[in-house]
Protein backbone atom coordinates (compact mmCIF):
# COMPACT_ATOMS: atom_id res chain seq x y z
CA UNK A 1 0.00 0.00 0.00
CA UNK A 2 2.42 2.50 0.54
CA UNK A 3 5.21 1.50 -2.26
CA UNK A 4 6.86 3.74 -4.14
CA UNK A 5 5.31 4.63 -7.54
CA UNK A 6 7.88 5.06 -10.53
CA UNK A 7 6.73 9.00 -10.26
CA UNK A 8 8.36 9.32 -6.56
CA UNK A 9 11.15 7.57 -7.32
CA UNK A 10 12.01 9.99 -10.80
CA UNK A 11 10.93 12.63 -8.26
CA UNK A 12 13.35 11.87 -5.62
CA UNK A 13 15.57 11.07 -7.90
CA UNK A 14 15.41 14.59 -9.78
CA UNK A 15 15.14 16.68 -6.14
CA UNK A 16 18.35 15.19 -5.51
CA UNK A 17 19.88 15.85 -9.46
CA UNK A 18 18.80 19.47 -8.49
CA UNK A 19 20.08 19.98 -4.94
CA UNK A 20 23.58 18.76 -6.27
CA UNK A 21 23.62 21.22 -8.95
CA UNK A 22 22.73 24.04 -6.75
CA UNK A 23 25.35 23.24 -4.96
CA UNK A 24 27.65 23.06 -7.52
CA UNK A 25 27.17 26.58 -8.51
CA UNK A 26 27.27 28.06 -5.35
CA UNK A 27 31.11 25.97 -4.68
CA UNK A 28 32.00 28.12 -8.04
CA UNK A 29 30.86 31.16 -6.68
CA UNK A 30 33.73 30.88 -3.98
CA UNK A 31 35.95 29.32 -6.02
CA UNK A 32 37.16 33.20 -7.83
CA UNK A 33 36.88 34.61 -3.82
CA UNK A 34 39.11 31.98 -2.63
CA UNK A 35 41.45 32.01 -6.03
CA UNK A 36 42.00 36.00 -5.77
CA UNK A 37 42.59 35.97 -1.80
CA UNK A 38 44.82 33.06 -2.09
CA UNK A 39 47.20 34.62 -5.09
CA UNK A 40 46.94 37.68 -3.30
CA UNK A 41 48.51 36.53 0.19
CA UNK A 42 50.93 34.16 -1.47
CA UNK A 43 52.50 36.53 -3.80
CA UNK A 44 51.58 39.99 -2.21
CA UNK A 45 52.45 38.70 1.01
CA UNK A 46 56.11 38.86 1.02
CA UNK A 47 55.86 42.38 0.15
CA UNK A 48 54.15 43.51 3.16
CA UNK A 49 56.15 44.98 6.07
CA UNK A 50 56.32 48.06 8.54
CA UNK A 51 58.11 49.97 5.76
CA UNK A 52 56.02 49.54 3.20
CA UNK A 53 53.33 50.50 4.58
CA UNK A 54 54.51 53.65 6.24
CA UNK A 55 57.47 55.03 3.94
CA UNK A 56 57.18 56.92 0.32
CA UNK A 57 57.60 55.30 -2.52
CA UNK A 58 61.54 55.52 -4.17
CA UNK A 59 63.41 55.27 -7.14
CA UNK A 60 60.71 56.28 -9.54
CA UNK A 61 58.02 54.19 -7.55
CA UNK A 62 59.85 50.62 -8.08
CA UNK A 63 60.88 50.34 -3.95
CA UNK A 64 60.01 51.84 -0.62
CA UNK A 65 56.46 52.11 0.33
CA UNK A 66 52.86 53.33 -0.01
CA UNK A 67 51.88 55.77 2.64
CA UNK A 68 50.95 58.86 0.29
CA UNK A 69 48.22 56.47 -1.50
CA UNK A 70 47.27 54.98 2.20
CA UNK A 71 46.42 58.21 3.22
CA UNK A 72 45.08 59.78 0.23
CA UNK A 73 42.69 56.82 0.05
CA UNK A 74 41.49 57.51 3.42
CA UNK A 75 41.18 60.97 2.46
CA UNK A 76 39.17 60.46 -0.22
CA UNK A 77 36.71 57.92 1.45
CA UNK A 78 36.21 60.51 4.28
CA UNK A 79 35.27 63.82 2.21
CA UNK A 80 33.06 61.29 -0.20
CA UNK A 81 31.16 60.66 2.81
CA UNK A 82 30.61 63.63 4.43
CA UNK A 83 29.46 65.02 1.18
CA UNK A 84 27.37 61.97 0.21
CA UNK A 85 25.41 60.76 3.73
CA UNK A 86 23.91 63.58 4.60
CA UNK A 87 22.31 64.09 1.27
CA UNK A 88 21.70 60.61 0.99
CA UNK A 89 20.01 60.00 4.21
CA UNK A 90 17.86 62.96 4.10
CA UNK A 91 16.59 62.01 0.26
CA UNK A 92 15.68 58.68 1.35
CA UNK A 93 13.71 60.08 4.53
CA UNK A 94 11.82 62.01 2.18
CA UNK A 95 11.28 59.22 -0.23
CA UNK A 96 10.33 56.96 2.69
CA UNK A 97 8.77 59.15 5.66
CA UNK A 98 7.33 61.79 3.27
CA UNK A 99 6.69 61.89 -0.26
CA UNK A 100 3.76 61.29 -1.68
CA UNK A 101 3.07 58.14 -4.46
CA UNK A 102 3.23 60.88 -7.48
CA UNK A 103 5.06 61.27 -10.84
CA UNK A 104 7.58 63.31 -9.10
CA UNK A 105 8.51 60.96 -6.37
CA UNK A 106 8.57 58.26 -9.36
CA UNK A 107 10.68 60.09 -11.46
CA UNK A 108 13.06 60.94 -8.42
CA UNK A 109 13.27 56.90 -8.16
CA UNK A 110 14.18 56.46 -11.94
CA UNK A 111 16.50 59.21 -11.42
CA UNK A 112 18.23 56.96 -8.49
CA UNK A 113 18.05 53.52 -10.52
CA UNK A 114 19.80 55.37 -13.41
CA UNK A 115 22.47 56.94 -11.48
CA UNK A 116 23.27 53.57 -9.97
CA UNK A 117 23.87 52.67 -13.50
CA UNK A 118 26.19 55.33 -14.94
CA UNK A 119 29.50 54.03 -15.51
CA UNK A 120 32.01 55.37 -13.25
CA UNK A 121 34.33 56.53 -16.27
CA UNK A 122 31.35 58.68 -17.00
CA UNK A 123 31.43 59.87 -13.80
CA UNK A 124 34.91 60.92 -13.93
CA UNK A 125 34.00 62.73 -17.46
CA UNK A 126 31.39 64.83 -15.32
CA UNK A 127 33.59 65.11 -12.09
CA UNK A 128 35.95 66.71 -14.57
CA UNK A 129 33.55 69.05 -16.29
CA UNK A 130 31.31 69.73 -13.42
CA UNK A 131 33.47 70.32 -10.19
CA UNK A 132 37.04 70.42 -11.87
CA UNK A 133 36.35 72.96 -14.51
CA UNK A 134 33.37 74.53 -13.86
CA UNK A 135 33.22 75.16 -10.15
CA UNK A 136 37.04 75.64 -10.59
CA UNK A 137 38.10 73.19 -8.09
CA UNK A 138 40.62 72.10 -9.80
CA UNK A 139 42.32 68.59 -9.95
CA UNK A 140 41.76 67.95 -6.00
CA UNK A 141 40.79 65.93 -2.94
CA UNK A 142 37.32 68.10 -3.24
CA UNK A 143 36.39 67.23 -6.79
CA UNK A 144 37.75 63.75 -6.61
CA UNK A 145 35.41 63.01 -3.49
CA UNK A 146 32.26 64.74 -4.67
CA UNK A 147 33.03 62.65 -7.88
CA UNK A 148 32.79 59.50 -5.47
CA UNK A 149 29.88 60.97 -3.51
CA UNK A 150 27.60 60.72 -6.74
CA UNK A 151 28.64 57.95 -8.09
CA UNK A 152 27.78 56.56 -4.50
CA UNK A 153 24.86 58.40 -3.62
CA UNK A 154 22.44 55.73 -4.69
CA UNK A 155 23.84 52.84 -2.54
CA UNK A 156 23.22 55.46 0.40
CA UNK A 157 19.78 56.11 -0.56
CA UNK A 158 19.11 52.67 -1.34
CA UNK A 159 20.45 51.18 1.56
CA UNK A 160 18.92 53.69 4.28
CA UNK A 161 15.37 53.57 2.55
CA UNK A 162 15.52 49.67 2.73
CA UNK A 163 16.51 50.14 6.37
CA UNK A 164 13.93 52.56 6.96
CA UNK A 165 11.20 50.07 5.63
CA UNK A 166 11.89 47.59 7.60
CA UNK A 167 10.17 49.69 10.53
CA UNK A 168 7.11 48.57 10.64
CA UNK A 169 4.15 50.71 9.53
CA UNK A 170 2.04 50.24 12.13
CA UNK A 171 4.63 52.09 14.74
CA UNK A 172 4.72 55.01 12.78
CA UNK A 173 0.57 55.04 13.35
CA UNK A 174 0.70 54.85 16.47
CA UNK A 175 2.88 57.78 17.02
CA UNK A 176 0.85 59.58 14.08
CA UNK A 177 -2.67 59.07 16.43
CA UNK A 178 -0.57 60.17 19.28
CA UNK A 179 -0.29 63.53 17.34
CA UNK A 180 3.08 63.64 16.43
CA UNK A 181 4.80 65.22 13.56
CA UNK A 182 6.20 63.22 10.86
CA UNK A 183 9.76 64.70 12.22
CA UNK A 184 8.73 64.10 15.68
CA UNK A 185 7.87 59.80 13.93
CA UNK A 186 11.06 60.03 12.47
CA UNK A 187 13.12 60.69 15.16
CA UNK A 188 11.71 58.91 18.35
CA UNK A 189 10.83 55.80 16.44
CA UNK A 190 12.43 55.34 12.81
CA UNK A 191 15.63 56.60 13.08
CA UNK A 192 16.46 54.53 16.28
CA UNK A 193 15.31 52.12 14.90
CA UNK A 194 17.11 51.88 11.26
CA UNK A 195 20.60 53.60 12.20
CA UNK A 196 22.35 50.19 12.05
CA UNK A 197 21.33 49.51 8.42
CA UNK A 198 21.90 52.92 7.52
CA UNK A 199 25.34 51.92 8.87
CA UNK A 200 25.46 48.98 6.90
CA UNK A 201 24.85 50.76 3.85
CA UNK A 202 27.23 53.38 4.68
CA UNK A 203 30.04 50.84 5.34
CA UNK A 204 29.39 49.25 1.83
CA UNK A 205 29.81 52.39 0.23
CA UNK A 206 33.01 52.98 2.15
CA UNK A 207 34.42 50.05 0.34
CA UNK A 208 33.03 50.62 -2.94
CA UNK A 209 34.23 54.13 -2.78
CA UNK A 210 37.58 52.81 -2.25
CA UNK A 211 37.73 50.80 -4.98
CA UNK A 212 37.20 53.11 -7.67
CA UNK A 213 39.45 54.03 -10.23
CA UNK A 214 38.35 55.50 -12.93
CA UNK A 215 36.22 58.70 -11.26
CA UNK A 216 39.57 59.75 -9.47
CA UNK A 217 41.63 59.59 -12.11
CA UNK A 218 40.52 62.97 -14.19
CA UNK A 219 39.62 64.45 -10.44
CA UNK A 220 42.27 64.53 -7.87
CA UNK A 221 43.91 61.37 -7.88
CA UNK A 222 47.84 61.75 -9.30
CA UNK A 223 50.20 59.31 -10.87
CA UNK A 224 53.16 60.39 -8.17
CA UNK A 225 53.84 62.71 -5.49
CA UNK A 226 56.14 62.88 -2.96
CA UNK A 227 54.25 64.31 -0.14
CA UNK A 228 50.92 63.91 1.94
CA UNK A 229 48.29 65.74 0.67
CA UNK A 230 47.66 68.60 3.68
CA UNK A 231 43.76 69.92 3.05
CA UNK A 232 40.93 69.45 0.20
CA UNK A 233 42.43 71.50 -2.05
CA UNK A 234 45.47 69.22 -2.78
CA UNK A 235 46.21 66.60 -5.24
CA UNK A 236 46.82 63.08 -3.82
CA UNK A 237 47.79 59.50 -5.10
CA UNK A 238 45.05 56.96 -3.87
CA UNK A 239 45.62 53.18 -3.99
CA UNK A 240 43.68 52.09 -6.57
CA UNK A 241 45.42 54.71 -8.94
CA UNK A 242 48.48 53.70 -7.56
CA UNK A 243 47.98 49.63 -8.45
CA UNK A 244 46.75 50.74 -11.71
CA UNK A 245 50.37 52.70 -12.39
CA UNK A 246 52.51 50.68 -10.97
CA UNK A 247 51.22 47.58 -12.59
CA UNK A 248 51.07 49.24 -16.25
CA UNK A 249 52.83 52.28 -16.51
CA UNK A 250 56.26 52.41 -14.57
CA UNK A 251 58.92 49.81 -16.08
CA UNK A 252 60.68 47.62 -13.79
CA UNK A 253 59.12 47.62 -11.16
CA UNK A 254 59.04 44.18 -8.38
CA UNK A 255 56.88 41.42 -9.37
CA UNK A 256 55.65 41.38 -5.69
CA UNK A 257 54.71 45.38 -5.14
CA UNK A 258 51.54 45.40 -7.35
CA UNK A 259 50.68 42.28 -5.36
CA UNK A 260 51.19 44.20 -2.12
CA UNK A 261 49.02 46.83 -2.98
CA UNK A 262 46.25 44.80 -4.18
CA UNK A 263 46.35 42.89 -0.86
CA UNK A 264 46.40 46.05 1.50
CA UNK A 265 43.58 47.19 -0.79
CA UNK A 266 41.42 44.30 -0.48
CA UNK A 267 41.71 44.01 3.20
CA UNK A 268 40.83 47.62 3.79
CA UNK A 269 37.41 46.43 1.75
CA UNK A 270 37.18 43.16 3.70
CA UNK A 271 37.24 44.86 6.97
CA UNK A 272 35.20 47.63 6.20
CA UNK A 273 32.81 44.77 5.20
CA UNK A 274 33.23 42.75 8.08
CA UNK A 275 32.67 45.65 10.39
CA UNK A 276 28.91 45.62 8.36
CA UNK A 277 28.50 42.09 8.97
CA UNK A 278 29.24 42.54 12.40
CA UNK A 279 26.45 45.27 12.81
CA UNK A 280 24.90 43.54 11.16
CA UNK A 281 24.50 40.43 13.64
CA UNK A 282 24.55 42.89 16.32
CA UNK A 283 21.32 43.97 14.69
CA UNK A 284 19.46 41.32 14.53
CA UNK A 285 21.11 39.84 17.83
CA UNK A 286 19.20 42.99 19.42
CA UNK A 287 15.96 43.21 17.46
CA UNK A 288 13.11 44.73 19.54
CA UNK A 289 10.22 43.44 18.56
CA UNK B 1 -24.41 60.84 34.14
CA UNK B 2 -27.23 58.94 32.82
CA UNK B 3 -28.10 56.53 29.87
CA UNK B 4 -30.95 58.73 28.95
CA UNK B 5 -31.78 59.87 25.90
CA UNK B 6 -29.26 60.94 22.79
CA UNK B 7 -28.53 64.59 23.90
CA UNK B 8 -29.09 67.10 21.33
CA UNK B 9 -27.51 70.34 22.96
CA UNK B 10 -23.88 70.47 21.74
CA UNK B 11 -22.57 70.90 25.14
CA UNK B 12 -23.40 67.38 25.38
CA UNK B 13 -22.22 65.89 22.35
CA UNK B 14 -18.16 65.16 22.42
CA UNK B 15 -18.61 63.83 18.73
CA UNK B 16 -20.79 65.42 15.58
CA UNK B 17 -21.03 63.74 12.54
CA UNK B 18 -23.51 64.99 9.73
CA UNK B 19 -23.00 62.94 6.56
CA UNK B 20 -20.15 61.22 6.88
CA UNK B 21 -18.48 59.96 3.63
CA UNK B 22 -15.42 58.63 2.98
CA UNK B 23 -13.61 57.54 0.19
CA UNK B 24 -10.25 55.80 -1.01
CA UNK B 25 -8.89 56.51 -3.93
CA UNK B 26 -12.34 56.88 -5.10
CA UNK B 27 -13.66 54.18 -4.20
CA UNK B 28 -16.65 54.56 -1.20
CA UNK B 29 -15.82 52.54 1.79
CA UNK B 30 -18.65 54.64 4.42
CA UNK B 31 -21.17 57.11 3.62
CA UNK B 32 -24.51 58.63 4.81
CA UNK B 33 -23.22 58.32 9.06
CA UNK B 34 -24.86 60.84 11.18
CA UNK B 35 -24.96 59.88 14.53
CA UNK B 36 -23.86 62.02 18.13
CA UNK B 37 -21.61 60.66 20.49
CA UNK B 38 -22.85 62.05 24.26
CA UNK B 39 -19.93 63.44 26.16
CA UNK B 40 -18.75 60.91 28.81
CA UNK B 41 -20.37 57.77 27.81
CA UNK B 42 -19.24 54.46 25.73
CA UNK B 43 -20.45 54.71 22.42
CA UNK B 44 -20.67 51.16 20.91
CA UNK B 45 -20.04 50.31 16.94
CA UNK B 46 -20.59 46.87 15.93
CA UNK B 47 -20.43 45.36 12.29
CA UNK B 48 -19.03 42.59 10.78
CA UNK B 49 -15.70 43.21 8.50
CA UNK B 50 -15.51 45.74 5.87
CA UNK B 51 -18.26 47.64 7.20
CA UNK B 52 -16.26 51.03 7.71
CA UNK B 53 -15.44 50.85 11.24
CA UNK B 54 -11.90 51.81 11.72
CA UNK B 55 -12.45 53.91 8.37
CA UNK B 56 -14.98 56.02 11.13
CA UNK B 57 -12.29 56.26 13.86
CA UNK B 58 -9.26 57.31 11.21
CA UNK B 59 -12.21 60.45 10.01
CA UNK B 60 -12.78 61.72 13.56
CA UNK B 61 -8.60 62.51 13.87
CA UNK B 62 -7.59 63.84 10.51
CA UNK B 63 -5.64 60.58 9.57
CA UNK B 64 -7.10 61.27 6.00
CA UNK B 65 -3.83 63.70 6.33
CA UNK B 66 -1.46 60.54 6.51
CA UNK B 67 -3.23 57.81 4.61
CA UNK B 68 -2.74 58.17 0.97
CA UNK B 69 -5.93 57.97 -1.12
CA UNK B 70 -8.10 58.68 1.82
CA UNK B 71 -10.74 61.75 1.42
CA UNK B 72 -13.99 62.57 3.79
CA UNK B 73 -16.73 64.92 2.48
CA UNK B 74 -19.56 65.74 5.48
CA UNK B 75 -18.68 66.75 8.93
CA UNK B 76 -16.77 65.73 11.76
CA UNK B 77 -17.54 68.25 14.96
CA UNK B 78 -15.38 67.41 17.70
CA UNK B 79 -16.59 69.08 20.98
CA UNK B 80 -18.79 71.63 18.91
CA UNK B 81 -15.63 72.09 16.22
CA UNK B 82 -15.30 70.86 12.70
CA UNK B 83 -12.15 68.84 12.93
CA UNK B 84 -11.36 70.37 9.71
CA UNK B 85 -11.22 73.83 11.15
CA UNK B 86 -8.30 72.74 13.61
CA UNK B 87 -5.25 74.40 11.96
CA UNK B 88 -2.84 71.82 13.86
CA UNK B 89 -4.24 68.75 13.15
CA UNK B 90 -1.62 67.49 15.57
CA UNK B 91 -2.98 69.41 18.33
CA UNK B 92 -6.42 67.41 17.75
CA UNK B 93 -4.65 64.16 17.50
CA UNK B 94 -3.49 64.73 21.25
CA UNK B 95 -6.99 65.27 22.48
CA UNK B 96 -7.55 61.80 20.96
CA UNK B 97 -6.57 58.44 22.82
CA UNK B 98 -6.24 55.53 19.52
CA UNK B 99 -5.96 51.96 20.58
CA UNK B 100 -5.47 49.75 17.44
CA UNK B 101 -6.66 46.07 17.20
CA UNK B 102 -3.46 44.71 17.46
CA UNK B 103 -1.18 45.66 20.72
CA UNK B 104 1.40 48.08 19.26
CA UNK B 105 4.03 48.68 21.86
CA UNK B 106 7.05 50.74 20.46
CA UNK B 107 10.04 49.68 20.57
CA UNK B 108 11.27 51.46 23.30
CA UNK B 109 11.20 50.90 27.32
CA UNK B 110 7.71 50.51 29.24
CA UNK B 111 8.61 54.20 30.74
CA UNK B 112 9.30 55.13 27.56
CA UNK B 113 6.34 54.00 25.95
CA UNK B 114 4.08 55.84 28.58
CA UNK B 115 6.32 59.37 28.48
CA UNK B 116 6.37 59.50 24.82
CA UNK B 117 3.30 61.53 24.60
CA UNK B 118 4.38 63.89 26.84
CA UNK B 119 8.34 64.29 25.86
CA UNK B 120 6.47 65.12 22.37
CA UNK B 121 4.83 68.15 23.99
CA UNK B 122 7.64 68.88 25.89
CA UNK B 123 7.72 67.73 29.18
CA UNK B 124 11.15 67.20 30.18
CA UNK B 125 11.24 67.05 33.93
CA UNK B 126 12.25 63.81 35.07
CA UNK B 127 9.94 63.85 38.36
CA UNK B 128 6.49 65.35 36.37
CA UNK B 129 7.28 62.39 33.96
CA UNK B 130 7.41 59.74 36.66
CA UNK B 131 4.04 60.59 38.12
CA UNK B 132 2.55 60.76 34.37
CA UNK B 133 4.09 57.05 34.17
CA UNK B 134 3.22 55.51 37.06
CA UNK B 135 -0.59 57.06 37.16
CA UNK B 136 -1.18 56.14 33.35
CA UNK B 137 0.26 52.53 34.08
CA UNK B 138 -2.35 52.21 37.02
CA UNK B 139 -5.07 53.36 35.36
CA UNK B 140 -4.32 51.08 32.60
CA UNK B 141 -4.13 48.05 35.42
CA UNK B 142 -0.70 47.27 34.31
CA UNK B 143 1.85 49.05 37.20
CA UNK B 144 1.93 46.05 39.13
CA UNK B 145 3.18 43.79 36.65
CA UNK B 146 5.62 45.98 35.34
CA UNK B 147 6.51 48.25 37.95
CA UNK B 148 10.08 46.48 38.56
CA UNK B 149 10.84 46.39 35.17
CA UNK B 150 10.28 49.84 33.90
CA UNK B 151 13.23 49.34 31.95
CA UNK B 152 12.56 46.18 29.17
CA UNK B 153 11.26 46.91 26.17
CA UNK B 154 7.47 47.98 25.42
CA UNK B 155 7.49 45.67 22.30
CA UNK B 156 8.63 42.31 24.24
CA UNK B 157 5.60 42.34 26.61
CA UNK B 158 3.06 40.14 25.73
CA UNK B 159 -0.06 40.47 23.83
CA UNK B 160 -2.04 41.42 26.55
CA UNK B 161 -0.04 43.49 28.37
CA UNK B 162 1.14 45.09 25.20
CA UNK B 163 -2.71 46.51 24.64
CA UNK B 164 -2.58 47.60 28.27
CA UNK B 165 0.55 49.45 27.91
CA UNK B 166 -0.84 51.42 24.71
CA UNK B 167 -4.25 51.86 26.52
CA UNK B 168 -1.57 53.56 29.19
CA UNK B 169 -0.06 55.31 26.14
CA UNK B 170 -3.19 56.95 25.23
CA UNK B 171 -4.18 57.77 28.83
CA UNK B 172 -0.73 59.38 28.70
CA UNK B 173 -1.96 62.48 25.92
CA UNK B 174 -4.84 63.16 28.97
CA UNK B 175 -7.04 62.39 26.27
CA UNK B 176 -10.91 64.03 26.07
CA UNK B 177 -11.75 61.18 23.44
CA UNK B 178 -10.55 57.38 23.79
CA UNK B 179 -11.06 55.59 20.54
CA UNK B 180 -11.00 51.59 20.77
CA UNK B 181 -10.89 49.60 17.46
CA UNK B 182 -11.17 46.08 18.82
CA UNK B 183 -8.81 45.66 21.15
CA UNK B 184 -9.63 42.43 22.09
CA UNK B 185 -8.82 40.96 19.05
CA UNK B 186 -5.26 39.39 20.12
CA UNK B 187 -6.11 39.91 24.08
CA UNK B 188 -7.26 36.50 26.04
CA UNK B 189 -10.31 36.64 27.86
CA UNK B 190 -9.13 37.64 31.11
CA UNK B 191 -7.40 40.63 30.08
CA UNK B 192 -10.31 41.91 28.16
CA UNK B 193 -12.33 41.84 31.19
CA UNK B 194 -9.74 43.75 33.11
CA UNK B 195 -9.57 46.01 30.05
CA UNK B 196 -13.43 46.10 30.18
CA UNK B 197 -13.20 46.99 33.87
CA UNK B 198 -10.84 49.76 33.29
CA UNK B 199 -13.08 51.61 30.46
CA UNK B 200 -16.15 51.54 32.84
CA UNK B 201 -14.18 53.81 35.48
CA UNK B 202 -12.83 55.90 32.36
CA UNK B 203 -16.08 56.55 31.61
CA UNK B 204 -16.35 59.08 33.57
CA UNK B 205 -13.48 61.38 32.63
CA UNK B 206 -13.59 61.02 28.92
CA UNK B 207 -15.48 59.73 25.93
CA UNK B 208 -15.16 55.96 24.70
CA UNK B 209 -16.23 55.27 21.44
CA UNK B 210 -15.80 51.22 21.51
CA UNK B 211 -15.70 49.74 17.78
CA UNK B 212 -16.14 45.71 18.70
CA UNK B 213 -15.81 42.62 16.98
CA UNK B 214 -17.73 40.93 20.16
CA UNK B 215 -21.47 42.13 20.28
CA UNK B 216 -21.74 41.33 23.53
CA UNK B 217 -18.62 43.05 24.55
CA UNK B 218 -20.82 46.15 23.47
CA UNK B 219 -23.92 45.01 25.44
CA UNK B 220 -21.95 44.74 28.09
CA UNK B 221 -20.40 48.43 27.87
CA UNK B 222 -22.19 50.60 25.63
CA UNK B 223 -24.89 52.80 26.52
CA UNK B 224 -25.44 53.17 23.10
CA UNK B 225 -24.90 50.95 20.06
CA UNK B 226 -24.32 51.99 15.94
CA UNK B 227 -24.34 49.41 13.72
CA UNK B 228 -22.56 49.22 10.36
CA UNK B 229 -22.31 47.25 7.64
CA UNK B 230 -21.17 47.05 3.78
CA UNK B 231 -20.13 50.89 4.76
CA UNK B 232 -23.17 52.46 5.83
CA UNK B 233 -24.54 53.12 9.03
CA UNK B 234 -27.87 51.48 9.86
CA UNK B 235 -28.66 52.93 12.99
CA UNK B 236 -27.95 53.68 16.54
CA UNK B 237 -30.21 52.49 19.00
CA UNK B 238 -30.10 52.69 22.83
CA UNK B 239 -27.75 49.58 23.71
CA UNK B 240 -30.10 47.70 25.81
CA UNK B 241 -33.35 48.24 23.16
CA UNK B 242 -31.32 46.83 20.12
CA UNK B 243 -30.31 43.42 22.39
CA UNK B 244 -34.01 42.96 23.88
CA UNK B 245 -35.01 43.01 19.89
CA UNK B 246 -35.78 46.69 19.63
CA UNK B 247 -34.17 46.93 17.03
CA UNK B 248 -35.38 49.33 14.26
CA UNK B 249 -33.79 47.28 11.15
CA UNK B 250 -34.13 44.02 10.62
CA UNK B 251 -30.92 43.10 9.65
CA UNK B 252 -29.52 44.73 13.20
CA UNK B 253 -31.67 42.16 15.21
CA UNK B 254 -30.26 39.78 12.58
CA UNK B 255 -26.46 40.61 13.12
CA UNK B 256 -27.22 41.02 17.33
CA UNK B 257 -28.66 37.46 17.35
CA UNK B 258 -25.42 36.32 15.56
CA UNK B 259 -27.60 34.82 12.66
CA UNK B 260 -25.00 36.35 10.06
CA UNK B 261 -21.95 38.36 10.88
Amino acid sequence: MFEATAQNRRNRRVEGLFRLLFLWMTCMLILPVALILGVLIVRGGPAISWEFLFTQPINNMTAGGILPALVGTVWLVVVALIASVPVGVAAALYLSEYAPDNRLTRAINLAIINLAGVPSIVHALFGLGAFVIFFRFGTSILAASLTLAIMTLPVVIVATRESLQTVPLAFREACWNMGATRWQTIRKVVLPNSVSGILTGVILEVSRTAGETAPIMFTGAAFFLPFLPQGVLDQTMAMSLHLFVISTQVPDVPEHMPFGVALVLISMVLAMNGISIAFRVYLRGRKKW
Amino acid sequence: MSTAAPPSADSDCAIDVVDLAIRYHGQLALSGVTLQVPTHEIFGVIGPANSGKTSFLRAINRMDLLTAGMEVSGSVRVEGRDVRSWRNPYALRQRIGVVFPLPVGLPMTIYENVALSSRLRGTRNKADLDVIVERCLRRAALWDEVKDRLDSLGSLLSGGQQQRLTIARALSQDPSILLLDEFSIAVDPVTTMRIEEVLAELKSEMTIVLVTNLVQQARRLASQTAFFLTGELVEVTETETMFEGGAKDPRTTAYVEGKFG
